[in-house]
Formats: C-alpha cells, structure tokens, sequence
C-alpha cells in the first residue's frame, strides 16, 4: 500500500470532494447534494405550482366566464394543490432536514444515503407522472386534490396516472421518513441527547413518524380507485355494498396528518430562528417539544372534521368536533412560547425574522378560522365555501410557504458563504407579507357570504372582493420572481460580503450548524465534536 | 451511539436507485397506458419490470459483498434494522387499510343500505326496499351475481397451520445461526421457503375453486372486493416473502452470516413474521367472522 499516492489516499478517506460535471447529481449520496436537489425541485415546483394559482385568479377576476374551460379549470385547482403539496411545501422541508439534520446533530451524513438518493429519485418519477396527466386525453384529474369517488372516477386516461404517480411519491415520502428517523437515532453526536436536540430536529422526528403512518393509508385509498375503475370492485359503489363515504373517512385518516406534515416542519423552523434574532433562548423548549408531539397524536384522531355536513350520526359530529377543539391547545401553547422568546428579546430584524414574525401573526389568524370551522353547527355553513380556501391558505401560505422563505435566507449564508441582498430580502418580505393579505383575507368574506370553492363562475354579488384578491394574486406571485432573483444572486456571490462562521451574531449559541466555517465544506463532522451548544435551555 | 460514528460506512455514490426510479416509472406508465386500453402498454412494462428486476438483483448483490467484506459497523446495522423496522409499521398501516374497509362496509354501510342503524347516513328504506344486512353481501344491486362465500375450514385452515409451522421454523433456523450450527440453519430456511411456496400453491387453487366453481370474484360486490384485496395482498407479500427467504437460504448455503452479522436473515425473518400475523387477522376476520 505504500504505493499509493497521498492524491488517491485523500480520495479515500472522508474529506474527498464532490464528483465533476453532472453526473455529480445523479448518482449523489452527499446529503447536502440531495439537500439542494430537493430544494432547487421545490423551488420549480412553487413556480409551477404558482402558475396554476394564477390561472385560477384570472378566471375569478370577474364573474363571468373568461379564459379557461370549466374542465380545465378544476383540473387547475386540483393540480395546483398536487403540485403544492407534494411537489413543493413537502420537497422543500425535506431539503432542509436532509441539510440540517446532520449538520444539527453533528452526524458525518443521513444513516441511509443510497435510500435517500432514491428518495429524492422516486419524488421526480411520482410528480413527472403527476405533470403528464396535464397533456391526456380528458385532461388531467379535475376532482380536487381529495379525488374523492364517484366524481374522480369520471377522469379520462389520466386516472391511473395519477393513482401510480400517488404511489411513488408515497415510497418517496416513506423512504425518506424513514431515513430521517434512523438518522436521529442512530447518528447524534454523543452529547446529542434526545432532549438537547434543536427543535427542527424533534419536528422532523415526529413529522417522519406521521409520513410513515399516512402515506400507505393513501395509497390504499387510491388503490380501491383503481379497482373500482378497472376491476369490477365495489369499494365506494353502494349498489355493491360499499359506500364513496368510506373513501372520505380513509383520505381524510391521511389528510388531516396530512397538513401537520406541512405545518410540524415550519414550526421547527420557526422555534430555529426566532431565538436567533431576539437573543434569547427559546421559552419553554420542552413544552414544544410535547406539545407537538401532542399535535401529532391528535392529529390521527380528528379526522372527520372535514365531513361535518355529509352525514354521520350526531355522536361522530359531536366527539369530532370536540376532538378538534383540543388541538388548539398545544397549538397555543407554541404561540405562545415564541411570543415569549421575543419578549424582551434584543430583537433584530433581519429578514428571516420578519417572515418568522409575520408566520405567528398569520398563522394565529389560520388557527383561530380553524377553530370557527370545527364548530360543526357552524362549519355547516362555510364547509366549501371560500372561507376554508381562507383558512387553510392561511395556515400554507403565510405560514409555510413563509417559513420556507425565512430558512432560505437564514442558511443561503451558511451553505453557499455568500450573504444575500438585505435590502432586496426586505422588499421581498414587505411585497409578500402585504399582497398575500390581499390575496387571502377577502376570500374570508367571499366565504361568510356564500361563494362556494372550486367553481369557474360566480353570482355578481361576490365579484368586488373577488378582484380584490387576484390583484392580490398577482402581485404576490410576481414578488416572489425577486425571491428566485436573490437564491440565484446570492448562490453566485451574493453581495461579496464574505460571511463568518457564525455567520448571524451569536448563532454558535444556538446550534451546531454555525460552529462550521462558512460555506460548509462538503463533508462534516466525520468524527463527532464533542461539545454542543446549550443556549437553547 | 457512540460506536455508530468514525468508521459508519457511507457510500459515496449511487448508481442503483436512478435505475430503480426509471424502472418502476415505466412499469407504472406501461400499466397505465395498458389499463387505458393501449397495446404498448405492456411491453412497457415488461421492460420496466426488467429494469426493476435487474436493479434489486444488482443492488442486493453491492449489499451482500459490502457486508460479507465487513464493511458495515455495528452502527450500520442498526440503521438497516431501524429502517426494517419503519418499513414494515408502514406495511401495517397499508394493511389497515383494508382490514378497516372491511369492518366499516360490513357493520356500518351495509346496515345503512338496508335502513337500519343511526345517523343521516342510513338511506331511506324506499331506496332499496327488499335489501336485507346480511354479511356476506354483494350489495343491493347483487353485483356480480349468485356466488357462494369462502368458508375457513379445509384449505383456508390448512394454510394457517402451514404458515403457523413456517414461522417456527424460521425461528428454529435462526438458532442454528447463532449456534453456529450451518445445517440446521439451511434446514430450517428451506423449509421455511418450501411451506411459503406451498402456501402459495394451495391460495392459487382456493382462487381457482373461487372463481370456478363458487361464483366469487373480484367483482361480487363488496364481499368479494374485500376478499380478494385482502388475501390477494397478503398472497403477493407471502410470495415476496418467499423469495427473500429463497435469496437468504442461497447466501447462507455460500456460507453468508455469523451470529454477529446477519442483518438479511432478520429483515426476512421479521418480514416473515410480519406476513404471518397479517395471515392470522385475515383467518379471524375474514374467513371465520
Ligand atoms: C388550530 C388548528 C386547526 C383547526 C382547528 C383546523 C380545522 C379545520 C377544519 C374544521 C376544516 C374543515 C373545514 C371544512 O371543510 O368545512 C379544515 C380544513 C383544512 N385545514 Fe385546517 N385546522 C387547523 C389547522 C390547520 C393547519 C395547521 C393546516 C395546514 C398547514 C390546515 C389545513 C387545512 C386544509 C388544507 C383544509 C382543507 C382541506 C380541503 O378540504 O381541501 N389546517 N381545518
Ligand atoms: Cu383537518
């Protein structure tokens, strides 16, 4: 072996570089590789997904039928929720915790790396499925995102697409949870105890555990779809004994995790950054950690409260709506605890602090019309209207999508050593943070008043407000064109203001991450550091 | 923990999984497109299912040879039995689906056609007037006409006992590893394999009966579409399950395994176990309820 050049030697050991040219991306197991592949795919995504959103709101300007077909148009609210969900908000979480993971743990990698490369794979295979339906005959799937039967079953050659594009983002999604919970684990760093780690890290726990549990439930529901289509079964066909309830029962058994998958990841976000900016450790760190914990759990158990008006019998109602109730307690509790961070914090505000500040105000309103709706009497009459479109884009839009933002700008820093452009940032943050207020807060209204969701026309009485909000449509799906401009800008060298370390003043205080020099080198952490950062107690 | 670190083996390329993503992506659009009635579609999906195949020959075989040249720490281990692990609760949950289908239709949509039980649910009695709840049912509209219901004794009983003696002689296998005793853990496994395999025939012929001579398919409402989901699942795990154990046997005959490192033999071993349990809840719930 003496033979060897210190060239080849150096290629065996950790510290050897990423592959050239392309091919780097393909055969990847570098988990910051398949990070930024995860993120640049959402990325597309949230573009894609964006331009079906705004279909749809030029369609609403007016009453009145304008561009589209009516078919096309459910088509695009259905794909545009598809693509959303699973094309972007999930992706783009999954990119962070594939970058953060071990870098908050102080692992030299995710415990799988060949299974996390084929995570990311099977993703491109499901949605590439997903998109193709958009070119068939009969159009792609126009049921809505819930596809529920018999309606979905009326879709043309586009149904099992979608059915088998559901499936692989499904092995995708189970893949990569799995992944994540061998890494936590089995990969901390040996003072990493369960209860020291960052919170991001407890949310992505507990998110995982949810994907692993919902995702097969899914694709089962889908998979009765296809056999009713296609093999003669009478799942949800009452004339064979099986009832097109019990497919709602089963999404929604999936559904409601469903957007906790969403939502538990931007809390960790959230509970990572804020008490960066307000130089204090996060309030009540191990309350977080049950309360979502204690989310999650609820979060199997309310499912029904989607059905509220199709018909169950009054004690369903009533323990759902009850069960439903619950969740707003350890939702409050977070609130409250950042809240609480921020108290008396020496706040800065920088702009991933002023989408984190923004992602509690908004969220609180997404909260509090959730709490309206699970009142069943009273969702009696929003269930379908635009007041839900309200709520959840609330709950997605400044909340999630807002909280993806926020962490792009918090870490571009720190993976690529270049900072982004402050002023530009801030624009961006004021652009978004106004024009999504427009965008959603009149659809609150349009939904006490009736309008119903998921239609092409409307009656005259809503068309004020309906303008209101495409103009606000519009303005925020072109604001975010400056958001890909400052990711690019800042990935070629940003203001060439070169970062340190720590790179926001203090952060070594908050995580393992910062104690790397800037940008991370490709591989960290081959041996374990043996000291962590406290400041979070 | 500790030992998990330092010498964890990460590879540091992957060529395998592109392919398994290209091949189950063309195996799913070919049998689309051939239930969409297109004749291309299933050569597409023969040539995906290729592609798929050579990929897990190919992909297992890179797992075996690291692991056999010792590649893998203890820590590496762990992960793989962790990740087997989540797999399999995730395999639970794919069968809860059905088995929940199962109970719903059967105690609460069915009564509902028929008039009977509570909530807005339950359709008016002018609906379907001489609909009678009764299980097995293939619904008011006698979907898939006159068929005779799957009774549990003969060769559903049969089959419980042979996967019932399966597992314990996986069991009785898996001593013979950790006794270092080759022979009785080749023994073992190929009876294991051989009892799988002999499930399976037996299965293949209840079908046959089934659709032969009782009337009973797929399509006879919603009894026959939760039987045959049911069983037909389990029958492909059983079959997959076979086959894991059929590869472990081939490697413990090549001298694989000491009773330090054998983490494939406890995967199929769970596994198995796995689709034993799932076999007993379909024995109780279906064919004996
Ligand atoms: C305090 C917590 C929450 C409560 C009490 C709540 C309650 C509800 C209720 C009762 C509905 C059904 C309304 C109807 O169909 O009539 C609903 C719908 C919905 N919620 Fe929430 N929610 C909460 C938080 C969230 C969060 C955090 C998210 C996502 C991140 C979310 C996403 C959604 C979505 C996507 C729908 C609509 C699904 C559809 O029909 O397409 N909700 N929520
Ligand atoms: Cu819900």
């Amino acid at each position: 072996m003496s033979a060897v050049t210190a060239e080849h030697e150096h290629d065996d050991h950790h510290d050897h570089g990423p592959e050239k040219g392309l091919l780097r991306w393909v055969i990847t197991t570098n988990h910051k590789d398949i990070g930024t592949l995860y993120l640049l795919f959402a990325l597309a995504m949230f573009f894609v997904g964006g331009i079906m959103a705004l279909v749809i709101r030029a369609e609403l300007f007016e009453p009145g039928m304008q561009f589209v077909s009516p078919q096309f148009f459910n088509s695009m609210t259905t794909m545009h929720a598809l693509v959303m969900v699973f094309g972007a908000v999930m992706p783009a979480f999954v990119g962070f915790a594939n970058w953060q993971i071990p870098l908050m743990i102080g692992a030299p990698d995710m415990a799988l790396p060949r299974m996390n490369n084929m995570s990311f794979w099977m993703l491109v295979g499901g949605v590439l499925l997903l998109a193709s339906t958009l070119f068939m005959e009969g159009g792609a799937p126009a049921s809505g995102w819930t596809l529920y039967p018999p309606l979905v079953l009326q879709t043309g050659a586009a149904l099992p697409f979608a059915i088998f594009s559901v499936h692989m983002l499904g092995i995708s999604s189970i893949m990569g949870a799995i992944n994540i919970i061998a890494t936590i684990f089995n990969m901390r760093a040996p003072k990493m105890t369960l209860m020291k780690m960052p919170l991001f890290v407890w949310t992505w726990l507990i998110t995982a555990f949810l994907l692993i549990a919902i995702m097969p439930v899914f694709a089962g529901a889908v998979t009765m779809l296809l056999t009713d289509r296609f093999f003669d079964t009478s799942f949800f066909n009452a004339a064979g004994g099986g009832d097109p309830v019990l497919y709602q029962h089963i999404f929604w058994f999936f559904g409601h995790p469903e957007v906790y998958v969403m939502i538990l990841p931007t809390f960790g976000v959230a509970s990572t950054i804020i008490p960066v900016f307000a130089r204090k450790p996060l309030f009540g760190y191990s309350s977080m950690v049950y309360a979502t914990a204690a989310i999650a759990f609820l979060s199997f158990i309310v499912w029904a409260h989607h059905m509220f008006t199709v018909g169950m019998p009054m004690a369903g109602e009533l323990y759902f709506m009850y069960a439903t109730m619950l969740i707003a307690i350890p939702t409050g509790v977070k609130i409250f605890n950042w809240t609480a961070t921020m108290w008396r914090g020496s706040m800065t505000f920088e702009t991933p602090m002023l989408f984190s500040i923004a992602f509690v105000v908004l969220f609180t309103m997404g909260g509090f019309t959730g709490l309206m709706m699970s009142m069943a009497p009273i969702d009696f009459q929003y269930h379908d209207t635009y007041f839900i479109v309200a709520h959840f884009h609330y709950t997605l839009v400044p909340a999630s999508v807002f909280i993806l933002m926020a962490g792009g700008y918090f870490w571009l820093p720190k993976w690529t050593g270049n900072m982004y452009d402050e002023k530009l940032g801030k624009l961006h943050f004021w652009l978004s943070a106004v024009s999504v207020n427009i965008l959603f807060f009149p659809q609150h209204f349009l939904g006490l008043a009736g309008m119903p969701r998921r239609i092409p026309d409307y009656a005259v009485q809503f068309a004020d407000w309906n303008m209101v909000s495409s103009v606000g449509a519009f303005i925020f799906g072109f604001s975010q064109l400056l958001f890909l401009y400052i990711v690019i800008h800042t990935i070629k060298g940003g203001t060439g203001e070169k970062v340190s370390d720590e790179v926001w003043e203090d952060a070594h205080k908050h995580g393992l991450e910062w104690t790397l020099p800037s940008p991370v080198p490709y591989h960290t952490f081959a041996t374990p550091p043996d000291k962590i950062p406290t400041e979070h107690f | 923990m500790m030992s998990t670190q330092g010498a964890y083996y990460i590879p540091h390329k992957a060529t395998w999984p592109v392919a398994a993503t290209i091949g189950l992506m063309t195996s799913l659009a070919g049998f689309a497109n051939y239930l969409n009635g297109n004749a291309a579609g299933s050569t597409f999906m023969l040539v995906g299912l290729s592609i798929f195949i050579i990929m897990i020959g190919g992909w297992f075989t890179l797992q075996a040879t690291e692991s056999e040249t010792g590649m893998y720490n203890k820590g590496v281990g762990i992960s793989y039995r962790m990740a087997m692990m989540w797999f399999i609760f995730s395999e639970i949950m794919f069968f809860a689906v059905f088995f929940g289908t199962l109970w719903y239709t059967r105690n609460l949509s069915v009564d509902w056609l028929a008039n009977i039980g509570d909530g807005p649910g339950r359709s008016s009695g002018m609906l379907w007037p001489s609909f009678e709840a009764v299980w097995p049912t293939n619904g008011p509209g006698h979907i898939g006409g006159e068929f005779e219901p799957m009774g549990a004794f003969g060769l559903p009983l049969l089959n419980t006992l042979i996967l019932l003696t399966s597992g314990v002689t996986c069991t009785w296998a898996h001593h013979g590893l950790i006794e270092k005793n080759r022979g009785q853990l080749i023994k073992g496994l190929a009876m294991t394999v051989g009892l799988g395999f002999l499930f399976v025939a037996f299965q293949a012929i209840e079908y046959q009966e089934a659709y032969h001579e009782m009337g009973l398919t797929l399509g006879s409402g919603i009894y026959g579409s939760t039987f045959f989901m049911l069983t037909g699942f389990h029958g492909f795990h059983v079959c997959v399950g076979a086959i894991i154990l059929t590869v472990v046997l081939f490697r413990s005959s090549k001298g694989h395994f000491t009773p330090e490192n054998h983490f494939a033999f406890e995967a199929a071993a769970w596994y198995w176990h796995f689709v034993d349990v799932v076999w007993l809840g379909l024995f109780i719930f279906v064919y004996m309820m």
